[in-house]
């Protein structure tokens, strides 16, 4: 997915939002740390630019949350959550870059109700890759792939990589890159 | 790489400066969950803690407690007033009689310098320095570093005055390691009585509060610690508060938007005039908000993740 079609897909996101929520005011995008955080903004701006209401931003960092902290080494970096608004009867549309296990959706749903009774919580993706591990689904994907288990996809970011791409990686030898996160 | 290759935090003299701002980093980060509906995240779930103190503590032990809490661990505290220490026991023996109930940390605090040290030599849980004789106190420079951090900006190149009771000041030398190794200007003050040999070798020494205060970015003054002293240091309280106390015209000596820092319990009219404490410089209640999240910082890349290093 080159740079043109990312911004295509994340204004149809943007549209498919406000048309299910006209009451912008009462809906939160969350990006989750690291991309889902400037997607969560990009998407805020695109709306901003069709609508006079816009949605609150907030960040939330998973990583005191994980379920495979004691199993991880060395330990993840906290970056910190950012939520500046209370998010009592708000709609939140959590926002991640890619759908994979779930597990990380599960993370941020337990630690957003930690911050409050949200009306309702969705969830908006740039990339649903399949291979789900709990019974979590995207209201919102910017693209529905087929991917191996072993294959990676990667999102990159002007934001935070210098351009705007999905790659879609072959897996790589165990030799070479032991899994992330096992010993 | 690792944030924090380390399974004890012993004292700062060891750490590396990349090391000691990981730890600042992960404070900064984890501090706005003080500030949630809902002050607890699940990350230290199942790990138990022993806070074992065998020396008055207010604000380190509560602030510990409070850390393991808010990160979900299960802790547990000695005070060794009613403990079987009173009965004789060593602190060995206490040691090992804990271990056997298989915490995952014991944070400990002790009259004598080293025992920490001889604790991990000994133990299998990962052990935490809450203050040791007059060798270290690591959390608290952390704490303190993080309060400059946050009023400053940066550490590199501020004027730091230590002023007090420098001999008996376990803060004073974590402080004194913390602020050099990254890059601060220190300068040490207290009387010739309270300065002990040597430690003009780190940093220089004045005995004159006015040059110490002179321009400096900050002042953290340093508790008289009358529990440690044998002898007469100084002829009285009253004396010592001419000569070395924090007044506002001392104070004005020091830049305009200096911060007064110190570690707790005041002595009011001793080290530190109630003018100056409660003054707009002073940054003492931030030091104790800090101080919780610096505590979770350690608890959390000390406990968190697996541990690599076995030793």
């Amino acid at each position: 997915m080159d740079a043109g079609r990312l911004a295509r897909t994340l204004s149809r996101i943007a549209h498919e939002i406000v048309e299910r929520h006209p009451d912008l005011q009462r809906t939160a995008l969350v990006g989750v740390r690291t991309r889902g955080v400037p997607i969560a903004r990009r998407l805020v701006q695109a709306i901003s630019a069709s609508e006079k209401r816009v949605p609150k931003l907030g960040a939330l960092d998973i990583t005191l949350y994980r379920d495979d902290l004691t199993t991880m080494a060395p330990n993840p970096v906290v970056r910190g959550t950012d939520i500046p608004f209370s998010i009592d009867g708000v709609t939140v549309i959590l926002v991640d870059d890619v759908l994979f296990t779930g597990r990380t959706v599960r993370a941020a749903l337990d630690e957003l109700i930690d911050f409050g009774r949200p009306s309702r919580i969705e969830l908006a993706v740039l990339v649903d890759r399949g291979h789900r591990e709990l019974p979590i689904r995207a209201d919102y994907a910017g693209k529905t792939i087929t991917t191996a288990r072993g294959e990676s996809v990667q999102v990159q970011l002007q934001e935070q990589d210098g351009c705007d791409r999905v790659l879609l990686l072959e897996p790589e030898a165990p030799a070479a890159k032991p899994k992330r996160g096992r010993k | 790489m690792s944030l924090f290759p380390h399974r004890h935090l012993l004292g700062i003299e060891p750490l590396a400066p990349a090391e000691i701002l990981s730890i600042l980093d992960t404070a900064e980060s984890m501090k706005e969950i003080l500030d949630r509906p809902i002050k607890k995240v699940p990350t230290l779930r199942g790990k138990t803690v022993v806070n074992l103190f065998y020396e008055a503590s207010t604000r380190t032990r509560s602030s510990f407690e409070v850390a393991e809490r808010v990160l979900s661990a299960d802790s547990l505290s000695i005070a060794t007033a009613t403990s079987s220490t009173t009965k004789g026991e060593t602190l060995l023996d206490t040691a090992w009689n804990l271990e056997a109930m298989k915490p995952d940390m014991i944070i400990i605090r002790h009259a004598s310098s080293g025992a920490p040290h001889f604790l991990a030599q000994h133990c299998r849980p990962s052990i935490v320095n809450a203050g040791d004789g007059a060798h270290e106190h690591p959390t608290q420079a952390l704490l303190d570093a993080l309060t400059l951090r946050q009023r400053k900006g940066r550490l590199q190149g501020l004027r730091v005055a230590i002023v007090g009771d420098l001999l008996h000041s376990r803060v004073a030398r974590s402080n004194l390691w913390l602020l050099t190794k990254l890059g601060a200007d220190v300068i040490l003050c207290g009387p010739p009585t309270l300065v002990p040999p040597g430690i003009e070798a780190l940093a220089p020494v004045t005995h004159r509060i006015d040059e110490a205060c002179e321009g400096a970015d900050a002042i953290m003054m340093l508790r008289v610690q009358r529990e440690r002293m044998s002898g007469g240091y100084f002829p009285s309280s009253r004396e010592y508060h001419v000569r070395f106390g924090l007044t506002e015209a001392r104070v004005q000596r020091a830049k305009k938007d200096v911060v007064v820092l110190h570690p707790g319990p005041m002595n009011r009219g001793v080290e530190i005039a109630t003018e100056v404490a409660d003054g707009p410089y002073s940054v003492i209640l931030d030091q104790v908000t800090n101080g919780v999240a610096i505590r979770m910082a350690v608890l959390y890349l000390l406990l968190g993740g697996q541990s690599e290093v076995q030793a």
